[in-house]
């Protein structure tokens, strides 16, 4: 299963977690920092494979992929196959590509949930559940559009709008 | 006066307070893009806007408005996903938000809480079990859409535990059996529901065994993905061997390369326990080798074809192209390390094949990609066998002088590791091995010290015929002042100067290694370092005296002798101060017989043999004579306590045995001493005698305890005796006949010295891997309770009535299960039959024989 997805700045901030394994705060800081040095030491031009063993467990990877001032790394074990998950990275930043229009580390920042959102129609659980990015962002702009039309009902807050009706 | 305010008053206050602040809470509240901007401002000050945005929160979650709420829950959630603030203080108004009507919030809420509840952090988690059945089932309105279910799905796969499993469990059956958007999803959540509860295997698994035939061709991925990973290690992939009809559908009949890799996954744990299912995926297999163009299919073909159809020469063949195929592709550094990888693989069956890409392997260890360094070096490893571990180590060493620091040290572990395994199996020419250990030593960044002086030390006592390399080797460390500058080396310095006093007669020349132990940088050694240095100086001393007087070397003479004796006396006599115990001892042990061998020289004109002094160099010398065999570690073990030896005593009496003849004869009985107290000048009474009253008093302790000490064959001295050790290499197994040709020994190996089968360290591994197994039983067990029919009626005969309506495959699952292979054998013809005979008496058969047997898939096999 996938074990992680993470989005992590080239200054080693993170942008995007998700941990398909529950791993508490101080657990999480210590592997952002881990991958983040395992990463940042490595050449361009180089395999995009990392073994994880000493931090995810016997047998596990990371994949990741350079992309400006981000690496996107998924963690996984050996009961994925190592290109598929290059794929799917690809997928998931072809993914957001579309969904920004030539994403930057700016959309990754502020649209922490749409984020979530995007991996989530993507992964669930650890388990691949769709490597369509067209597929993906027709289910993402759903979500989207269910959300739109339930709070044109009520742009202004609700605590406020019954006062005023009172 | 004061008089107190009204009580109504006062409320009427607070409550105007409270309702501005959360009117104030709702017109400015910072909105999540504003705490990022903020913290994007100025990122110096990160931790005080944190805190403040903290407060902020704390405050604004408890607020009455659902919007103000959502909108702190999601600046927590943010802080705490990326921040990695705890948000266990905000668990229960992420639930009281979950059942909101907004699905903005209600997905901010659902987001909030699979990224922080679990069962570790929060116990609220079972209040979320009425919400999350809501959502579940929300689909039985038609006009909703499965927005809902999938936010409950997600937080169901993330977060759950084994309860919330067990009672939601139901309400994944109509999700997983209605094709639908959601059914992909629903499988995947099912699988985590599974592997954390297995008793909800008899609602589960069948639904998600229907998955498998389903139209939906990501609900099939989804579904071989769910079982790829429930036979996964450490599971036990036994229970779904009745599948195998079902997923070789999905092999030979699905067109995504995703399903497809999952399906060769499961096979490839599923061909091990029943090897003819390898003759039916090897042709598809074959197929996908030669004309697929997916990368990552061929990929997962090639390690299904090496781990699991060895005896298949033409998937081998094919796989073993495309392997090299993968070493060749220079473009691409991920195809050349999946290449090592899979190569890695192919040991130590096919060993030839790693042979032929020896140059790329080589090669790949001076890759600028980390990656590509380790798998070539685990490739280096697997393809070390005897014949060719001169050439490979060599190799590696020289490779590590050239790499980073990090690198160069895993080198060296592993090249360490591998030629001590089963006490030096590897190594045919000891003198190599030893004086590679030399060059390791010499390596810019070795760290591997400690274990680098363990090896010289145990093949030392090991191998009795490399001691003249040993210690030549010693020397060569011992003489070069700038390794005592780096602390990794003293452990190293200290083993070489132990081999060089305790085999002392290899040396060429005394003189210079006394003056090598001597030298001034010694200094920089730490105390431990230091005491083996000078008690290595005594051995060589007393050494070169006997040889001296014996007139049996013809480096030593009296200038030597004198030299050597000035220049101990003058550069250990300061150390006699020393605070260090240790150190102190040992200098004036040596102080001591320095000043008594003085007296050779005086003596030197009627050289009279059978001067006392003569006799006490004689005496040290034979005391260090004396070789030292390997201990068992279990020794110890081996000795019985006799029955009439009670452990818990009290002492107390000790004081009456120690008035009795131990302690008079090591201290005063002048008879035991040989050496007339007369003579005794200041320190050689310490010194001299003591040392060999000791031993003897050891013997005599030994005559009157004998009952305690090992068989004295094993560890006393007699050289001879060491013969009796049993050799390792004389039933050395006969190496792997594939590679075996290349075998140019020159000289014989040496005897190693190996003492029992107690002392196999790495026999002690085999353990832990049994308690793994064990583990997983539960879920296993419940699996094979549902596939077998054993238990509950419903569970089994639901399986039945799917079976039939879903074609051949399924029919041949159950009617395999209770066949044993025997019975099976000739009966090919009227097999149809024979299984539906079975399939009747499935309920009346007793269900131990059931369970006791291997599921073997007949029909589909044959």
């Amino acid at each position: 299963m996938i074990r992680a997805v993470m989005v992590i700045s080239t200054q080693g901030k993170p942008r995007l977690l998700k941990f398909y394994e529950f791993q508490p705060p101080e657990k999480q800081q210590e592997i952002v920092r881990y991958v983040y040095g395992a990463l940042s030491g490595r050449p361009e031009n180089v395999s995009n494979f990392v073994d994880a063993d000493s931090i995810f467990g016997q047998g596990t990877r990371l994949v990741y992929k350079h992309m400006a001032t981000l690496y996107i790394v998924f963690a996984f074990d050996s009961s994925e196959n190592e290109l598929a998950m290059l794929d799917l990275i690809q997928v998931f930043v072809q993914t957001l590509d579309k969904c920004f229009k030539n994403v930057c580390e700016l959309d990754i920042i502020f649209n922490f949930n749409k984020l979530h959102t995007i991996l989530d129609e993507m992964i669930l659980g650890g388990q691949v559940i769709e490597t369509n990015s067209d597929q993906i962002l027709k289910h993402v702009d759903d979500i989207a559009r269910i959300e739109k039309s339930s709070s044109t009902t009520s742009l202004v807050p609700k605590s406020i709008s019954a006062r005023f009706g009172r | 006066m004061a008089t107190p305010p009204l009580p109504s008053s006062t409320s009427t206050t607070t409550s105007v307070l409270s309702t501005a602040s959360s009117l104030a809470d709702s017109l400015f509240q910072r909105s999540l893009d504003d705490l990022i901007k903020s913290l994007r401002s100025d990122p110096s000050s990160e931790p005080s806007i944190i805190s403040r945005a903290l407060s902020e929160i704390q405050r604004e979650i408890r607020s009455s408005d659902p919007l103000t709420k959502s909108i702190a829950l999601q600046k927590l959630t943010y802080l705490s996903s990326l921040h990695f603030h705890p948000m266990s203080f905000a668990a229960f108004h992420t639930l009281e938000l979950l059942p909101s009507l907004s699905p903005q919030t209600k997905r901010l809420a659902y987001l909030a809480a699979s990224l922080s509840f679990h069962p570790s952090t929060t116990d609220l988690l079972p209040l979320a079990t009425h919400q999350l059945h809501k959502d579940l089932t929300s689909l039985s309105n038609p006009s909703s859409s499965p927005f809902l279910p999938s936010l409950a799905l997600h937080l169901l796969s993330l977060a759950s535990s084994a309860d919330l499993s067990s009672h939601l469990a139901p309400d994944l059956v109509p999700l997983l059996s209605r094709s639908s958007p959601l059914q992909p999803k629903a499988v995947a959540a099912t699988y985590r529901v599974l592997s954390l509860c297995p008793s909800t295997v008899p609602v589960l698994f069948k639904p998600l065994v229907d998955c498998l035939s389903s139209d939906n061709p990501l609900t099939v991925s989804a579904a071989v993905g769910a079982f790829c990973e429930l036979s996964a290690a450490p599971n036990d992939p036994a229970p779904y061997l009745p599948l195998a009809p079902e997923i070789y559908r999905v092999l030979v009949n699905s067109r995504s390369n995703w399903t497809l890799i999952k399906a060769l996954k499961i096979f490839s744990r599923l061909v091990p326990l029943e090897p003819r299912l390898g003759s039916r995926i090897v042709e598809p297999i074959c197929k996908f080798l030669c004309e697929s163009q997916a990368k990552s299919l061929v990929l997962e073909c090639i390690k299904t074809v090496v781990t699991c159809l060895h005896t298949h020469t033409e998937a081998m063949r094919l796989a073993i192209d495309k392997i090299k195929e993968l070493l060749s592709s220079d473009d691409d550094p991920n195809l050349r390390y999946l290449g090592l990888q899979t190569l890695g693989m192919l040991a130590p069956g096919h060993l030839w094949a790693l042979e032929e890409s020896r140059e790329v392997v080589a090669q790949s260890l001076t890759d600028p990609d980390r990656s590509i360094c380790h798998e070539a070096l685990r490739v280096m490893m697997a393809m070390t066998l005897q014949e060719n571990s001169i050439e490979n180590c060599t190799l590696l060493v020289r490779q590590a002088a050239k790499s980073d620091p990090e690198f160069a040290n895993e080198i060296l572990d592993s090249v360490l590791s591998l030629c001590s395994k089963d006490f030096y199996e590897l190594v045919v020419d000891f003198d190599w091995y030893v004086s590679l250990l030399g060059k390791m030593v010499r390596i810019v960044h070795c760290t591997k010290g400690d274990e680098i002086s363990r090896q010289l030390v145990d093949i030392g006592l090991r191998v009795r015929d490399v001691r003249p390399e040993l210690v030549r080797v010693a020397r060569e460390l011992l003489i070069d002042p700038s390794l005592l500058g780096n602390h990794f080396l003293y452990n190293v310095l200290s083993a070489a100067a132990w081999i060089s006093g305790e085999y002392v007669e290899f040396s060429k020349d005394p003189m210079e290694l006394v003056e090598a132990l001597l030298q001034p940088r010694t200094s920089l050694l730490p105390t431990s370092a230091r005491a083996v240095y000078i008690q290595s100086v005594f051995k060589v001393l007393t050494f070169s005296c006997n040889s001296y007087i014996d007139e049996n070397s013809s480096l030593l003479n009296d200038t030597i002798i004198a030299r050597m004796l000035s220049l101990i006396e003058m550069t250990v006599g300061p150390l006699a101060e020393s605070e260090e115990a240790e150190v102190e001892d040992r200098v004036m042990n040596l102080l001591g017989v320095v000043r008594l061998v003085a007296n050779i020289k005086d003596l030197s004109g009627d050289k009279d043999k059978d001067g006392m002094i003569y006799e006490v160099v004689r005496a040290m010398y034979d005391l260090f004579s004396d070789e030292m065999g390997p201990v068992s570690a279990n020794a110890q073990k081996k000795i019985s306590v006799p029955e009439d030896l009670d452990l818990k005593e009290n002492l107390d009496d000790l004081s009456e045995f120690m008035s009795d003849n131990d302690t008079t004869m090591s201290r005063s009985n002048p008879s035991i001493l040989f050496y007339p107290q007369s003579r005794n000048t200041s320190e050689e009474v310490e010194v001299g005698p003591s040392r060999v009253a000791e031993s003897t008093s050891l013997e005599e302790h030994r005559k009157r305890h004998g009952l305690y000490y090992l068989s004295a064959d094993k560890e006393s001295a007699e050289p001879e005796l060491t013969k009796d050790y049993p050799r390792v290499n004389e039933t050395l197994p006969p190496s792997n006949g594939d590679t075996a040709r290349r075998v140019k020994v020159t000289k014989p190996r040496p005897t190693v010295v190996k003492l029992d089968e107690g002392e196999d360290l790495a026999a002690s591994s085999s353990l832990s891997t049994k308690v793994e197994v064990a583990k997983d039983d539960t879920l296993s067990g419940a699996i094979k309770e549902v596939l077998l029919g054993r238990k509950g009626n419903g569970a089994s005969s639901g399986f039945d009535a799917s079976s039939s309506s879903q074609g051949k495959g399924k029919d041949k699952v159950k009617g395999k299960e209770i066949k044993s292979k025997k019975s099976e054998d000739g009966e090919s013809k009227d097999r149809h039959k024979g299984r539906r005979k079975h399939k009747h008496k499935k309920e009346t058969m007793p269900p131990v024989s059931v369970a006791q047997e291997t599921p073997v898939i007949q029909d589909f096999l044959l």
